[in-house]
C-alpha cells in the first residue's frame, strides 16, 4: 500500500514538473533564440559563460513580463546546443536550429566551428553571432554573421599603443597555445605590433592546453628580455599557470591578453603574482557598470551559484538580437530586413552608465556593420579584482 | 642544461606518478581505464574543495582526494566492471565501460565543481636560484619530492606487503594466483581502488601548481597511456620509465625546439610512432602480454 502512494507521489511530481515550464510561457508567445557553442571539454567555460548569460537576461525577461516585439509580448526561450569545439557538431547543432525555425543563433566559440557553419545558416536564413576572428566571415559577400565582441585585432595594437606611451614599451613577445585561435591571434597581434614599431623578440614558443608545467615554455621566451609579454588567446585555464611560471622565473615586465578573463580564476590561479595582468573585459568594474549589470550580475549568480567574469563580454548578443527586432519585427521572420534594420540601429546600453549605445560597427575592419559595438574595456588585475586600465571605441 | 634536467625530472615523478595507477589496473584487470584522467581530475577538484573551500589544511584536502578516489574505484570495480568482465569476454566491453565513466565523471564534475579552472594557494613560497642554471619555486620542488617519495612507497607496499605481493600475483598468472588461494575479486577491487586512489594523489598534488579545471581528464588519460606504451603496458617499473621518458623529453623539446613552434610534440609522437614499430610492446613489457 505504501509502495503504491509512493509510485502514485513520485508520477504525480514528474507529471508536475513536465507541466510547470509550458504553463509559465503559456501567457506569451515563445521566441526561440539559439545557441551553438562549446559547453564540454578543455574550452567550456568559454560556452558556458556564454549560455549563462543568455538563460539569465532570458529569465529575467520572462519573470518581469516578457519582451515586447511590435504589438506582441514573447517569453524567451535559450535553446543551446554543445558542439564539444568540434567544426562537425557546430554544423549538427546549426541544423538543430533550422530545424526549429530558430533565425537568430549566438555562437560558436571558436575560429573553425563558425567557419563550417556559414553555409548552414546562410541557406537556411539564419544569423548568428560567433566569438570567432576570421574576417572573412564578417566580409562580402559573407552577410550572416555579425562578431559578437572585439577582435583581437582591433584590441591588441589599442593596447600596445597605450602601453608604448605610458609604460615605455618598446620590445614585444608572444607566447600561445597550439591551436588554431591561439596561433591566429598570436600572427595578427605579431603583425599589428610591428606595424605600431615595436620590436617583435620571440613569437614561435607555444605550448599544449593540458601542459601542467610551463617552466620550460615560457624559459625561451624571457630570455628575449621583452617589455610585454603577450598571452595571445589564452584560455583563462591557462593564465594563471603563465602567469605564475613568468613572475616565479624573476620576469618583472608587463603581462597582457586579449581575452577577457574572471579575476576568480586568477587570484586562486596566481594570487597576488596576476597583479597587473592587463586583459579586455566588459562593462561590469564598478567604475562603468550601471545598475542593470549589477543586477545582471546578481541573478546569474543566484541561478548558477557563481559569476563568471567573462560574462561581462557575452552579455550584449541577445540584447542586441532583441533590441534590433524591437526597432524592426520584420525581423522576425526575415533575416534581411534584420540586416537592413542594423545599418541604422541604435538603442540605449543598458549596462553601462553614461549615454552609452548600442550599435552596428564593423565598416573599417569588414566593410560592413557586422559587429556589435560592445565596450573596448582594458582591465587591469590587482589584488583579486578587475580595474578599468581605458575605454576604447571600435568603429 | 641544470634547468633542462630539473625541469624532466619534476614533470617526470608527476608524470610517473599519474601512470602507476593506469598501469596498476591494467595489470590487474587487463582493463584500459579511459577514466583515469577524469579520476585525476575529481582528486584536484576534492583537495580544491578543502583546501579553499572549507580552508581546512593542504595535507587534509590531499588525504581527502585519496580516500574518496579509492571509494569510487572500489565502487566502479564492484558494481561496474567486475559485472562486466564476468558476462563478457570482449575486451572492447571494458573498454567501452571505461569511456562511459569517464564521460559520466566529466559530467559529475561539471555539476559539482562547475566549468572554471580552479586552483589553491601556493602552499611554499620562494623560488631557488641557483647562480640563474636552476631556477625553481619551492612549491614545486616540493611537489615533486613528494611524487618521487610516494612512488618509493607504492613499490615497497607491491614489493613487500601480503596486500601488494598477492596483486603482483595477479598481474602475473591470474589462475595460478587463484589456485593459490588469492582472492581475486578482493585483490581486483583494492587494486582498482588503489590505481583510482593515485591519480586522486597527483590530482590533489598538482592543483597546488596547476590548478584544476574540467578538460583537463582527456588529455592527462592520453598522456598516462602514451607513458605505458613507452614503458610496457602493466609493468610497474615501465609506467615509471615512461613518465620519466615523457617528462625528459617534453623538457628538452621545449627548450631546444622553442623556435621552431610547437614542433615538440610532433617530435615526440614520430618517435613514438617508430619506437612503437620496433618494440611494440615497450621497454620493459612482454611481447606476450
Amino acid at each position: 500500500m505504501q509502495r503504491r502512494v509512493l509510485i502514485k507521489s513520485a508520477v504525480l511530481a514528474a507529471l508536475t514538473a513536465m507541466i510547470s515550464p509550458a504553463t509559465s510561457y503559456a501567457a506569451n508567445d515563445v521566441l526561440k533564440i539559439g545557441f551553438v557553442g562549446v559547453t564540454s571539454g578543455p574550452a567550456a567555460a568559454w560556452g558556458i559563460s556564454n549560455q549563462r548569460s543568455m538563460e539569465t537576461r532570458a529569465a529575467w525577461i520572462n519573470e518581469t513580463g516578457g519582451y515586447k516585439i511590435g504589438d506582441t509580448t514573447y517569453d524567451i526561450e535559450i535553446v543551446a546546443f554543445d558542439d564539444q569545439k568540434d567544426p562537425k557538431r557546430a554544423i549538427a547543432g546549426m541544423e538543430k536550429m533550422a530545424q526549429e525555425e530558430i533565425h537568430y543563433v549566438v555562437g560558436p566559440n571558436v575560429d573553425d566551428g563558425a567557419a563550417a557553419v556559414r553555409p548552414v545558416a546562410e541557406q537556411n536564413g539564419i544569423m548568428y553571432f560567433p566569438y570567432a576572428f576570421p574576417k572573412s566571415l564578417y566580409q562580402a559577400p559573407a552577410s550572416n554573421a555579425v562578431l559578437g565582441m572585439v577582435a583581437n585585432y582591433q584590441s591588441g595594437p589599442a593596447i600596445y599603443k597605450h602601453l608604448m606611451k605610458n609604460n615605455g614599451v618598446s620590445k614585444i613577445a608572444f607566447v600561445a597555445a597550439n591551436e588554431s585561435d591561439p596561433l591566429s591571434q598570436r600572427d595578427s597581434g605579431a603583425a599589428a605590433a610591428k606595424e605600431l614599431g615595436l620590436e617583435v623578440v620571440s613569437d614561435s614558443v607555444t605550448y599544449q592546453v593540458d601542459t601542467t608545467d610551463f617552466t620550460p615554455v615560457i624559459l625561451p621566451v624571457l630570455k628575449a628580455k621583452p617589455d610585454l609579454l603577450v598571452l595571445s588567446g589564452v584560455s583563462p585555464a591557462n593564465a594563471p599557470q603563465l602567469i605564475r611560471s613568468a613572475r616565479e622565473l624573476g620576469y618583472t615586465g608587463l603581462i597582457s591578453t586579449e581575452t577577457a578573463q574572471d579575476a576568480k580564476v586568477l587570484q586562486e590561479g596566481a594570487g597576488e603574482l596576476a597583479n597587473g595582468f592587463i586583459s579586455v573585459g566588459g562593462a561590469s568594474t564598478p567604475e562603468l557598470a550601471s545598475d542593470m549589470m549589477r543586477e545582471f550580475v546578481d541573478r546569474y549568480t543566484k541561478m548558477f551559484g557563481e559569476y563568471n567574469d567573462e560574462s561581462n563580454t557575452k552579455v550584449y548578443a541577445l540584447e542586441y538580437i532583441l533590441e534590433t527586432l524591437k526597432a524592426n519585427p520584420e525581423g522576425l521572420t526575415d533575416v534581411e530586413a534584420f540586416k537592413t534594420t542594423m545599418d541604422t540601429f541604435e538603442a540605449p546600453n543598458i549596462y553601462m552608465v553614461g549615454d552609452a549605445k548600442l550599435s552596428y560597427v564593423g565598416t573599417t575592419s569588414f566593410g560592413q556593420k557586422r559587429q556589435v559595438a560592445v565596450p573596448l574595456v582594458v582591465n587591469v588585475f590587482n589584488n583579486g579584482e578587475f580595474e578599468t586600465m581605458f575605454v576604447a571605441t571600435v568603429d | 642544461m641544470e634547468q633542462i634536467l630539473a625541469n624532466g625530472l619534476y614533470l617526470g615523478a608527476q608524470y610517473a606518478l599519474i601512470a602507476l595507477g593506469l598501469t596498476l589496473i591494467f595489470s590487474l584487470m587487463n582493463v584500459l581505464n579511459f577514466a583515469h584522467g577524469q579520476m585525476y581530475v575529481f582528486g584536484g577538484f576534492v583537495t580544491y574543495t578543502v583546501v579553499a573551500q572549507l580552508g581546512l589544511p593542504f595535507i587534509v584536502g590531499l588525504f581527502a582526494s585519496a580516500v574518496v578516489l579509492a571509494v569510487i574505484g572500489a565502487l566502479i570495480e564492484r558494481f561496474l566492471f567486475r559485472p562486466v568482465i564476468r558476462k563478457s569476454h570482449r575486451e572492447e566491453s571494458t573498454m567501452l565501460l571505461a569511456a562511459g565513466i569517464a564521460f559520466f565523471l566529466d559530467a559529475v564534475i561539471l555539476l559539482i565543481f562547475g566549468e572554471k579552472q580552479r586552483g589553491v594557494p601556493k602552499i611554499m613560497d620562494g623560488v631557488l636560484n641557483w647562480d640563474f642554471r636552476i631556477i625553481m619555486p619551492y612549491d614545486r620542488i616540493l611537489i615533486g619530492v613528494l611524487a618521487i617519495g610516494m612512488i618509493i612507497i607504492f613499490i615497497l607496499f607491491m614489493q613487500y606487503s601480503k596486500t601488494g605481493r598477492a596483486m603482483r600475483a595477479l598481474a602475473q598468472d591470474r589462475v595460478a594466483a587463484q589456485l593459490m588461494g588469492v582472492e581475486v575479486d578482493r585483490y581486483s577491487m583494492i587494486g582498482f581502488a588503489l590505481g583510482a586512489m593515485l591519480a586522486g594523489l597527483v590530482g590533489g598534488l598538482l592543483v597546488t601548481i596547476t590548478g584544476i579545471n574540467l578538460g583537463m581528464g582527456g588529455p592527462t588519460s592520453i598522456k598516462a597511456f602514451l607513458m605505458i606504451m613507452i614503458g610496457g603496458a602493466g609493468v610497474i617499473s615501465g609506467a615509471i620509465a615512461g613518465g620519466f621518458i615523457l617528462g625528459m623529453m617534453e623538457s628538452i623539446g621545449l627548450t631546444l625546439l622553442a623556435a621552431y613552434g610547437g614542433i615538440t610534440y610532433l617530435v615526440i609522437f614520430a618517435t613514438l610512432m617508430v619506437f612503437l614499430a620496433i618494440r611494440p610492446q615497450g621497454l620493459m613489457g612482454k611481447p606476450w602480454g
